[in-house]
């Protein structure tokens, strides 16, 4: 075991999958020299040369068509977009194209690429570089979409991805980059996607939330603790699909559900999550999530947008026992 | 220019053979569209097939070929079997994509062709990316990407062409200039003068040539297609040539200048082609049993597709995804 950040974790599992399979290479801007916005591709072109870890124009509609036709012709590319709100510049490539070229062309084709766009809040970088459009990807047939919470899923469901023969859009979270955690360096082995990850048991309520906001879920579950009510905290992971059995029969026994994200909650994946389980459970469920705002730039605002671990605390007091 | 082509009247009978398919095909696609059989949108490709054919036949069946939404001359240039394409218009099992895609997403991917597309100069994207495979895999492919001239103006393509040219990629960028944009003229929506002055602007060596001549797309895509393989770099050729009809089998093309489309007659394809192989040894007899041999093997394929049984229902719900892949309605999910 030993300890590392979120972005190293995704480096040593690039690494591994790139020294595994001569296929695997990825492409994007400033991978070489600055290694990454995150330093997730740090002295991985001295390793594997330009052609492997390709240094790409600002040009995200051909860094995401690019991959499809590199995955269509036998590679496993991974396009790193830098930020989700920049790879809407390359909506297009990835939802009418990657998304839709096995089924339109009858199985004949795969595209096993990893389109790779960071998410959420880092702090101070405003309405273009800020966003969580994940539910967006959710709503598109053909994809796969996972949402990274720890340095140890970083590294295992990257590699899950990396293997995947579907296209899969990777969204890590920005304000996990330096977060440490433990990674077992001896197990190279991948985590499945679409395996939820249950990170705290609990009878009273379940409380679904990814990426970032499962830390935030886990502080809430240790105030409401003391309060005598106990929250399962459930990790997501892989938005689609989504782990409905691990869900579900969370829900069965605590009777309760909410759903928690950054995201803006209207349209939000949440919507998703408590309709299904409504309709299957008939038990009471909510969503929290963000209001329908821009993430603003000053601190106070951009405060004000984030989910806290006091309002979901008090949002699982208001809903009926 | 004229090529070796002129000296070889069998490859030029060949290769007019095959025109006359593409003409037939497009003909058929768009009698059964107007008789209710094919849905949809058919674009015709009649009156710029010695292009597809003239740069396809240069190709090795395992170079990629990417095309558009008017695909069809392309696909059955590089090698697709034109009885699943028709098919695959009526929407039928045994088509291209078994009725999953139509005639804007034919594809066949064991003769090198990924697909034609939907989404106008989508294609270049798609065709730097498997050329940067081809070197990654240290395979000796080309790849050819078919755009019209009305894709020049989106951003992919301008992209697309720095990418290829930074990378020297082994990439053939084919402009069929028709001068027409769906309905609407052009030049009047392309500032400069067009695809091969911006081509020339990144580096990429670009040849304008009259794409209607068998002879001159055949001599040019020999010599381009052969420094390409052997490491030139990407280039580009411009064929000019005129759409016959408009945009789509149920346009009208309104918006044509009076006469203009009668006039384009004398320089279309199928009719240069054919007065060539007069002058040069094939007598009327022989051109007219091709011509009804050709006619009898698109009709074939109409009966077979007539005939063929649609899709089940179920395989609507099929080859989306591995992970996450859809329940059939009515599944316990």
């Amino acid at each position: 075991m030993s300890e590392m950040t979120y972005a190293q974790a995704a480096r040593l599992g690039l690494q591994e999958e790139m020294r595994r399979d001569p296929t695997v290479w990825a492409l994007g801007e400033d991978l070489g020299y600055e290694g990454g916005m995150a330093g997730q591709y740090s002295d991985l072109q001295a390793e594997f040369g330009a052609d492997r870890i390709v240094d790409t124009p600002i040009s995200e509609s051909t860094i995401m068509g690019a991959a499809v036709g590199a995955a269509l012709a036998g590679t496993r590319p991974i396009a790193e977009l830098r930020f989700s709100d920049f790879a809407m510049c390359a909506v297009d490539e990835l939802v009418n194209q990657a998304a839709k070229a096995r089924y339109m062309f009858g199985g004949q084709a795969r595209v096993p690429m990893v389109a790779r766009m960071p998410i959420g809040i880092r702090g101070g970088i405003a309405a273009q570089h800020s966003q969580s459009p994940e539910a967006w990807y959710t709503h598109v047939p053909g994809l796969v979409v996972v949402t990274p919470g720890t340095p140890a899923e970083n590294r295992g469901l990257l590699k899950a991805a990396i293997r995947c023969d579907d296209p899969v859009v990777y969204m890590e979270h920005k304000g996990l980059w330096g977060v440490t955690g433990e990674v077992d360096e001896n197990d190279p082995s991948e985590i499945p996607l679409g395996v939820a990850r249950t990170v705290r048991d609990g009878r009273d309520i379940t409380i679904v939330s990814w990426a970032a906001q499962v830390g935030v879920a886990a502080e809430a579950a240790e105030a409401l603790a003391s309060e005598g009510i106990s929250a399962e905290i459930i990790d997501l992971r892989t938005l689609w699909p989504w782990d409905r059995d691990t869900v579900m029969a969370s829900v069965a026994r605590t009777g309760r559900l909410l759903v928690v994200h950054e995201a803006v909650r209207v349209g939000g994946f949440g919507g998703e999550i408590a309709a299904e389980v409504a309709e299957e459970l008939g038990v009471p469920v909510a969503r929290l999530g963000g209001e329908r705002i821009p993430i603003p730039f000053s601190i106070p605002l951009e405060e004000a947008y984030k989910i806290k671990a006091d309002r979901i605390a008090a949002r699982v007091r208001e809903m009926p026992a | 220019m004229t090529s070796n082509l002129a000296n070889e009247p069998a490859r030029v009978a060949a290769m007019f053979r095959k025109m006359l398919v593409i003409r037939t095909f497009e003909e058929a696609a768009g009698e059964n569209f107007f008789a209710g059989h094919v849905r949809g949108s058919v674009h015709q490709y009649i009156g710029e097939e010695s292009i597809a054919v003239g740069i396809c036949e240069n190709l090795r069946d395992d170079d990629y070929l990417t095309s558009n939404h008017r695909g069809h001359g392309h696909s059955i240039a590089k090698g697709a079997d034109p009885r699943a394409m028709m098919l695959e218009l009526f929407g039928k099992i045994g088509g291209t994509s078994d009725g999953k895609g139509g005639s804007m997403h034919i594809a066949d991917f064991s003769v090198g062709m990924l697909g034609a597309n939907g989404v106008i100069a989508d294609g270049c994207t798609i065709s730097v990316g498997a050329a940067q495979a081809v070197k990654l895999l240290g395979q000796d492919r080309i790849v050819v990407n078919f755009i019209g001239d009305g894709g020049i103006n989106r951003g992919p393509f301008m992209e697309a062409l720095n990418w290829a040219k930074v990378y020297e990629l082994p990439v053939l960028f084919v402009c069929e200039n028709n001068q027409i944009a769906a309905t609407t003229t052009t030049r009047l929506v392309t500032a400069g003068e067009g695809i091969a002055r911006r081509a020339e602007s990144f580096d990429v060596p670009a040849v304008t040539i009259d794409g209607n001549d068998l002879f001159t797309v055949d001599g040019t895509a020999a010599r381009v297609i052969s420094e390409i393989r052997n490491g030139s770099g990407p280039q580009l050729i411009q064929a000019m040539t005129y759409r016959l009809r408009g945009h789509f089998a149920h346009d009208d093309a309104g918006y044509r200048e009076p006469g203009e489309a009668e006039a384009a007659l004398e320089h279309e394809p199928i009719r240069r082609t054919e007065a060539w192989l007069c002058e040069n040894g094939l007598s009327q007899d022989e051109l007219d049993a091709m011509r009804a041999e050709v006619t009898a093997e698109i009709a074939g394929y109409v009966d077979d597709a007539m005939q063929a049984d649609w899709p089940d229902p179920s395989l609507a719900f099929t080859d989306v995804q591995d992970v996450g892949a859809p329940n059939m309605p009515g599944a316990i999910s």
